[in-house]
């Protein structure tokens, strides 16, 4: 491998492992804050990147798409919590695997019924849609990068919050001990309802943000999912540092595996989360 | 209700089960030889969920790595021997299963349910993305295996009928081999693990090993199920390992109420019905089925099992709740 070949292929890792930084963060956070296990959290990228493709299509857009994306996604992150998830909190595990199992059917039918069950592309804004010249025959994309500044501009916006602000102290809070924090009178409900509609938010951005890349297509959600699983399980659960640091690990082995081993690509990020398992069963980051 | 009575009704379920082939139709026959596997599964999968406490959501590993193995090993070897080929797709699942489990028993709570979905995607990309069985297209079997023992042919898998009896023999062989563990010393202190495994530890038990032993049991007897689907259908496909078909075996289990045998066997037969059902009358029967897991998860706590007792609760006291 050349030079400019690995210098790619580390970009394409690093921006891979920083989008499902995005998904994965939300997914940590629901079920270290809320202790709630959310299979549908990959429906919500399929719902971000379907977002990005109507209302694209609608304005003419990608930026705008997202602008009013975000806004709808928060709505529907809310408005969920209200309706099914504040239901869950006393329940088991199991339960809400459940429900949200049966979330996720409903998801793909109604996404099937609305838009159809073609690939859709989305266009990529003009002013990115160009490539930095690497060699006579290599170059990389332009939107890539921005996918990758966008989603570190956003890791450390959360950073910021939640290590600086007085929300970020309530959610530290309820990581630990959700009970005392309801004793110091905080409201707990309110709290959830807005770190479940950022969660949400955030892995609808992460759909928005990766549909001129992968395309718009059916079941793009179970796929993320998993993998974001696999990061959540090896970051540690309800580590936001974790789930980075394994977002990256996660992208630099499926990526690398790809050209590497690309008779065991699909295998060697959930080799990596057994090794990783063996070492420390409780992920590498235990708590943020 | 007193013991009698439950056998009675449950001896009238499995007459009624054996009269289906008297209605000629063969749409029914199959269905309800596939409910029949399928409630071998959901058994298997409810001596984890409700008798151990292991809430597994990678099941389907075992029931597709058995029928993989039925369709490979015929593949290779052409027709085969029953019972060379049974045995041999049982051990196999139950081999996944002990070294996944040695993996994610280390794991407890939402890690193991996080951990075991991650390894049946692993399997199901060995399916899906390697040659080995076929690629995504999955494969076709050649012929049901052979049940002849020396010349004696004591039944004929091709015959529909034949089929679907050994299906109904196989789900009462599990039935009453499951009664049987779980009545043993070793049910018993799966049941302990479940309730609390911190006791059974210091009663001197070593749980991992017990939990390791079930673990690959319920692999095993997944595995039964994954075999009776290969040589019903004739065909696999990497869907069967599919984290939708676990979740779905899952649900069965939840359906009828977790930690009773009976109870997954109606979950199972639910199940199948409501999809079929729900699949004739609308093509958007996701909708329908997922609107309902929904409902019964918001509203009806306990699955299937509990429905007795909640009537008879709201007879006796007024509010159900």
């Amino acid at each position: 491998m050349d030079f400019a070949s690995f210098l790619i292929q580390t970009l394409n890792s690093l921006q891979y492992g920083l989008l499902l930084f995005l998904v994965a963060s939300g997914l940590t956070l629901v079920f270290g804050i809320m202790g709630i296990i959310n299979l549908a959290h990959g429906s919500f990228y399929m719902i971000g990147a379907y977002i990005a493709f109507v209302l694209t299509s609608a304005t003419g857009s990608l930026m705008l798409a997202i602008a009013l994306g975000i806004p709808l996604a928060l709505a529907i992150g809310a408005f969920l919590e209200w309706a099914l998830f504040s239901h869950l909190y006393k329940r088991d595990h199991l339960e809400q695997v459940l429900l949200t199992f049966g979330l996720i059917l409903i998801f793909e039918q109604l996404r099937s019924i609305l838009i159809g069950d073609d690939v859709h592309g989305v266009a990529i804004p003009a002013f990115l849609d160009m490539s930095i010249q690497l060699t006579e025959v290599m170059s990389y994309p332009v939107y890539r990068l921005a996918i990758s500044a966008v989603c570190i501009v956003l890791a450390i916006a959360l950073y910021y919050v939640i290590q600086r602000t007085r929300l970020g102290m309530m959610i530290r809070a309820g990581n630990d001990d959700r009970t005392m924090v309801e004793a110091l009178g905080i409201n707990i409900n309110m709290m959830y309802r807005v770190v479940f509609a950022l969660g949400v938010a955030l892995a609808a951005l992460a759909g928005m943000l990766a549909a001129p890349i992968s395309s718009v297509y059916p079941n793009m959600g179970s796929s993320v999912l998993i993998i974001s699983f696999v990061v959540v399980v090896i970051g540690g659960i309800g580590s936001v540092w974790g789930a980075l640091v394994a977002a990256l690990i996660v992208g630099f082995a499926d990526t690398f595996g790809k050209v590497l081993l690309p008779e065991i690509s699909g295998m060697i990020v959930y080799l990596v989360m057994a090794v990783v398992l063996l070492w420390r069963p409780e992920g590498i980051l235990k708590k943020a | 209700m007193n013991t009698h009575v439950s056998l009675i009704l449950k001896l009238i379920a499995v007459i009624a089960i054996a009269c289906v082939p008297l209605s000629g139709e063969s749409f029914y026959v199959e269905l309800v030889a596939k409910m029949l596997l399928m409630a071998i599964f959901a058994m298997s999968l409810d001596l984890l969920v409700g008798f151990t406490g292991l809430v597994s959501f990678g099941h389907a590993a075992y029931f597709g790595i058995a029928a993989y193995s039925v369709a490979l090993f015929s593949a290779n070897f052409g027709q085969m021997s029953l019972w060379v080929l049974l045995p041999a797709a049982i051990l196999l699942s139950a081999l996944a299963a002990l070294v996944i489990g040695f993996f994610a028993i280390r794991t407890k709570g939402i890690y193991f349910i996080m951990v075991t979905l991650a390894f049946a995607q692993m399997a199901y990309f060995v399916f899906h993305d390697t040659p080995v069985g076929g690629g995504s297209d999955g494969m076709f079997l050649d012929a049901r295996p052979s049940t002849a023992i020396g010349s004696w042919v004591p039944f004929d898998l091709d015959n529909e009928l034949h089929m679907f009896y050994f299906a109904l023999a196989m789900m009462l062989l599990v039935y009453a081999f499951l009664q049987r563990v779980l009545q043993s010393p070793f049910g018993r202190v799966l049941m302990g693990i479940k309730s609390n495994e911190h006791r059974m530890q210091s009663l001197g038990y070593y749980t991992f090993g017990y939990k390791l032993a079930a673990f690959s049991l319920a692999g095993g007897l997944g595995g039964v199920a994954g075999f009776l689907y290969a040589v019903l259908f004739g065909y696999v496909t990497p869907e069967l390992l599919s984290w939708h078909e676990s979740g779905n075996v899952l649900l069965m289990v939840i359906l009828g109420g977790m930690g009773s045998l009976v109870g997954a066997v109606m979950g199972a037969f639910v199940f199948e019905a409501m999809r079929e059902f729900f699949a004739d009358i609308t093509k958007y029967w996701q909708l329908l089925m997922g609107s309902v897991i929904v409902a019964l998860v918001l509203f009806m706590p306990g699955g299937l099992t509990a429905i007795p007792g909640r009537i008879k609760r709201a007879l006796q006291g007024g509010a159900a709740k």
